[in-house]
C-alpha cells in the first residue's frame, strides 16, 4: 500500500473513531438528570445519593416541556428546567435522611408523580436549619395522633346564612367561655362546625343568634394565623395546589377537566359514579365542605394524600409549618378575615 | 448559447483535478455526519436544541435547497458523505486507484429499476413521516444512518453509485433541479470521445476511476445524471472534459420525455405545497393529523397528500395533453409539460424554506454552542434567545421569488408547449393558479 493510500485510511479512521467517540466519552462522563413528563418516566435517575456537609452537584435538563426542580423541606429557591438546556444546582445537606425532589412547573396532568429521592447518608453537621426533615419526621401528624379517618365524608350539617366575620366575631370574644377556644389545639383538632356547635351549646352564648357563632368561630380561626401565614399558605396554594383546585380553590383548575375524565375511563369498570366523582380536586369554596374540616384532617389530607384520588401526598415535600400555612389559606374562602 | 469553460482556468483545473482538496472535504463532512448521527442518539431529544435536527433539517436544508441546488447544481452529491464509506470499500483504496481491485459482486442494477421511481417512494416516504422525522432527533438519526448502511450494502452488490443514481430520496429532485442551475460538466468534443479508446472517463484508467454514477461523459446531454464527482476530468486523455458556467435552465431548453421525472416534479411541487400549510399554515387540525402517525386521522392526511401529488396537480396538465393518439404521445406530451414544473417546484421551495429556515435558524448558533446538550457554552451564545432572523425580508424575498420563478416556468411552459404542439396557455394558467396558491399559503 502507498504512503499516501496509508495516511488517508489513518485520517478516515481517526474522523470515523473522533466523530463517534468523542460525543461518547462526554456524554458518559457527564451525568444529568433528565426531566420529563410523569408518564414518559419523570425524572431519571430518580434516586441520587449525597453525604452531608458535601456539596451536590446536579446538572438538570428537560427532555420534553417545561419542568421544575426543587427539595422539599429545604429552603431553597426553585429552579427552571427547560427543554433542551441545562440547568445546574448545587445542593448541601446538614442533616441526613431521604429528601424529595420534585418538579415545580405544572407540565402534565400527572405533574405531581415527577417526584425522586436524594438519600443523604453520613453524620448531622449540626449547622441545619429548623426545616431539616429529620426534625419532622419524628413528628407524628395530628391526623395520626388523633386517630382521624381522613377519607370519610365530613361536610358540615349546619352553614350560616352570611359569611362568617372574624371582625364581627372579634366585637364578640370577650363572651367566649375560658381561653380554651383560642388555643392552637383547639383550633387544629376541630372543624368549624364542631366549634360553633360546642359554643352553641354553650349556655353562656345563648343571647347570640347563629350567625353571630359563626362570626365567633371566624374569629377564633382568625386568632390561631396572621396574615402572614396565609400568604406564605396562599403562595404555597398558587405553586402546588391551583393547578387542580383552581386559584380560587373553586375545584376548578387547568387540570380539574383532564382529571375528571382520567378519573371517569379508569372508574367506569370499578366502583361506579360515587368514586368516580372522587377524582374531581375538592372545591374549598363549598362552605359544608371547608366547614366540616379541621385543619388536622386538612393537614393530613395534604400530607398523606388522597388515596384513590388525584391527590397527591405532600408529606415529603412540605415543612410541618408549610402545612400550617397551606391549611390555614382556604379557611381564608368561607371566613371573611379582613373587611 | 454561452458558455464560459471554467477549468480552461489552469489553478482551477488543477484544484479540481486534485484529489486532496476533495478528501479533506470529504473527510470533513464524513465526520460532520457521523457526529450529527450520535448527536441524535445521545443528545437532548429536544428536536430545536438537538445538533442533529437543527444541522440536518435547517442548516444543510438550508445550504441544500437556497445555495446549492439553485447555483451549483449537483453540487451537494460531489461532496456527499453517504456513499463515501460504501465507495472506498468498493474500490478497495481511498484516494487513487490500487493495482488489485477488490471482488465484490460488481452486479449491474436491474433495467426495470433503473429510473427515479425508487427515489420518489422514498421521498415520499419522508414527506409523509416528516412531521416526526423533522423533530424526533433519533429518528434522524436512524435514517441517516440507514442511508449510510444501505449505500455500503449496495456498494458491495452493484456496481458504481446506485444507491445515490436510484435510491436516494434526496439525489433525486437534487436531479432535476440541477437542470436549472448554471454550472454543467460536459464533453468539449464528442469526436474526440468516439475516438478515443478504452474510454477511461466510464471504465476507468490509473488516473482515476470509471464514472461512479454510470455515465458516459459523452452522452451527457443534461445534469440529471452528472454527480460532479469530477472523476472523469481526472481520467480523460485528452483533456476533453470541460466544466461550464452556462445559463440558468439551460437543460431545460430540451424538455425531459420520462414519466418518472415528470411525477418527481409534481411530488416535489405538491410537497412544497403541502408542507407550506401544515408546517407553516396556521390549521391545527391539519398539523395534528400529519403528526398522529398511525392514527384514522394520520390515514386521511395520507391518502389526501398522495391524492393532491398523483391526481389534484397532474390532472389539469393530463388533460392539456389528452389527444388520445397513443400512449406514448400521451406520456411525451404530459413529460414535456410537466418540464414547466422544475422552475415552478424550486421557487417554491426555496419560498418555503426562507419561512423555515429564518424563524430556526437561530438554533443554528445555539445547537453550535452545545452540540452534545451537556450545558456546553463554546461560543458564548448559551443565552441568546430564540428570534426569527430578518422577519422584514421575509415576505418580499418569498413574493420575488415565487413571482420569479412563475416567470421563469412560463417561459419554460411555452418552450415546451411548442416542443409537443399544444397550447401554451393551459400551463401557464396552470403555474400562475399554482402560484397564487402558494402566494396565498405563504403570504
Amino acid at each position: 500500500m502507498k504512503r499516501r493510500e496509508l495516511v488517508s485510511r489513518i485520517l478516515i479512521a481517526a474522523a470515523v473513531a473522533g466523530a463517534v467517540g468523542m460525543p461518547l466519552y462526554f456524554w458518559w462522563s457527564t451525568p444529568l438528570v433528565h426531566a420529563r413528563l410523569a408518564e414518559n418516566g419523570g425524572f431519571r435517575p430518580d434516586v441520587l445519593r449525597a453525604e452531608v456537609g458535601v456539596p451536590l452537584h446536579l446538572r438538570l435538563t428537560s427532555d420534553d416541556v417545561v419542568h421544575g426542580f426543587a427539595v422539599g423541606k429545604m429552603d431553597m429557591q426553585s429552579v427552571d428546567v427547560l427543554p433542551g438546556k441545562v440547568a445546574d444546582v448545587t445542593l448541601t445537606f446538614d442533616t441526613p435522611g431521604t429528601y424529595t425532589f420534585y418538579c415545580t412547573r405544572w407540565c402534565g396532568i400527572n405533574h405531581w408523580r415527577m417526584r425522586g429521592t436524594i438519600e443523604v447518608s453520613g453524620l448531622e453537621s449540626g449547622v441545619g436549619t429548623d426545616t431539616t426533615p429529620a426534625a419532622d419526621d419524628v413528628k407524628a401528624p395530628s391526623y395520626v395522633t388523633l386517630g382521624l379517618d381522613i377519607d370519610s365524608p365530613h361536610e358540615s350539617p349546619v352553614i350560616p346564612g352570611l359569611r362568617p366575620s372574624a371582625k364581627s366575631g372579634e366585637r364578640r370574644a370577650a363572651h367566649l367561655p375560658g381561653s380554651k377556644f383560642l388555643t392552637p389545639d383547639f383550633y387544629r383538632t376541630h372543624s368549624p362546625y364542631q366549634a360553633w356547635r360546642e359554643l352553641r351549646n354553650t349556655p353562656s352564648l345563648s343571647n347570640l343568634d347563629d350567625q353571630e357563632i359563626w362570626n365567633l368561630v371566624a374569629f377564633i380561626w382568625r386568632s390561631n394565623t396572621t396574615p402572614v401565614d396565609i400568604a406564605a399558605g396562599g403562595k404555597l396554594f398558587a405553586q402546588n395546589c391551583a393547578a387542580c383546585h383552581g386559584g380560587k380553590g373553586a375545584g376548578n383548575g387547568i387540570f380539574a377537566e383532564e382529571l375528571a375524565a382520567a378519573g371517569q375511563a379508569s372508574m367506569k369498570t370499578m366502583a361506579g359514579a360515587k368514586d368516580m366523582r372522587r377524582q374531581t380536586p375538592a372545591n374549598f369554596a363549598d362552605a359544608k365542605r371547608m366547614l366540616g374540616a379541621s385543619p388536622a384532617l386538612l393537614q393530613g389530607k395534604i400530607l398523606r394524600g388522597g388515596m384513590g384520588t388525584g391527590m397527591p401526598s405532600w408529606g415529603p415535600v412540605f415543612t410541618q409549618d408549610q402545612s400550617w400555612d397551606l391549611v390555614a389559606f382556604p379557611y381564608s374562602f368561607p371566613f371573611l378575615y379582613q373587611e | 448559447m454561452n458558455r464560459i469553460e471554467l477549468t480552461r482556468n489552469s489553478l482551477v483545473k488543477r484544484a479540481l483535478v486534485n484529489r486532496y482538496p476533495q478528501f479533506a472535504l470529504f473527510v470533513a463532512m464524513l465526520f460532520g455526519y457521523i457526529f450529527a448521527i450520535m448527536a441524535g442518539l445521545l443528545s437532548t431529544p429536544v428536536g430545536n436544541s438537538n445538533f442533529s435536527i437543527v444541522f440536518v433539517w435547517v442548516a444543510w436544508w438550508a445550504i441544500l435547497i437556497l445555495v446549492a441546488v439553485p447555483l451549483f447544481g449537483r453540487g451537494w452529491c460531489a461532496v456527499c458523505p453517504i456513499p463515501l464509506p460504501g465507495e472506498w470499500l468498493q474500490r478497495g483504496a481511498t484516494l487513487n486507484p490500487p493495482q488489485r481491485k477488490p471482488r465484490w459482486a460488481n452486479r449491474r442494477w436491474p433495467k426495470f429499476l433503473s429510473n427515479i421511481w425508487l427515489q420518489n417512494i422514498f421521498f415520499l416516504l419522508l414527506a409523509l413521516f416528516s412531521s416526526v422525522v423533522l423533530t424526533l432527533p433519533k429518528l434522524t438519526s436512524v435514517i441517516l444512518a440507514a442511508m449510510l448502511f444501505a449505500a455500503m450494502g449496495l456498494g458491495m452488490v452493484f456496481e458504481r453509485r446506485s444507491f445515490c443514481r436510484y435510491l436516494c430520496p434526496v439525489g433525486g429532485f437534487i436531479g432535476i433541479y440541477s437542470q436549472t442551475a448554471p454550472i454543467e460538466l460536459r464533453v468539449k468534443d464528442r469526436h474526440v470521445c468516439a475516438a478515443c479508446t478504452g474510454k477511461p472517463c466510464y471504465n476507468g484508467s490509473a488516473s482515476g476511476y470509471g464514472c461512479p454514477w454510470g455515465v458516459f461523459p459523452p452522452g451527457l446531454s443534461k445534469n440529471t445524471e452528472c454527480g460532479l464527482c469530477l472523476e472523469c476530468l481526472r481520467t480523460c486523455p485528452y483533456d476533453n472534459i470541460a466544466v461550464n458556467l452556462r445559463p440558468f435552465s439551460a437543460d431545460l431548453q430540451k424538455p425531459s420525455a420520462r414519466m418518472d421525472e415528470a411525477f418527481k416534479a409534481f411530488i416535489m411541487l405538491g410537497s412544497a405545497m403541502i408542507y407550506a400549510a401544515v408546517l407553516l399554515g396556521p390549521w391545527g387540525e391539519v398539523k395534528n393529523a400529519a403528526y398522529q402517525i398511525g392514527t384514522g386521522t394520520w390515514f386521511f392526511y395520507a391518502a389526501a397528500f398522495l391524492a393532491i401529488i398523483f391526481v389534484v396537480l397532474p390532472l389539469p396538465l393530463a388533460l392539456c395533453a389528452l389527444r388520445f393518439k397513443n400512449l406514448e404521445t400521451f406520456k411525451k406530451r404530459f413529460s414535456t409539460l410537466s418540464t414547466a414544473l422544475i422552475p415552478l417546484g424550486l421557487a417554491f421551495w426555496v419560498a418555503f424554506s426562507l419561512s423555515f429556515v429564518l424563524s430556526n435558524g437561530s438554533y443554528v448558533l445555539a445547537s453550535l454552542n452545545d452540540p452534545l446538550g451537556l450545558g456546553w457554552d463554546m461560543i458564548g451564545a448559551a443565552n441568546i434567545a430564540w428570534r426569527p432572523l430578518l422577519p422584514s425580508f421575509l415576505v418580499p424575498a418569498q413574493t420575488l421569488t415565487l413571482v420569479g420563478g412563475l416567470i421563469w416556468s412560463g417561459r419554460t411552459a411555452q418552450k415546451a408547449a411548442s416542443e409537443v404542439d399544444v397550447s401554451p396557455v393551459p400551463p401557464v394558467l396552470y403555474c400562475l393558479a399554482a402560484t397564487l396558491v402558494m402566494l396565498w399559503l405563504l403570504i
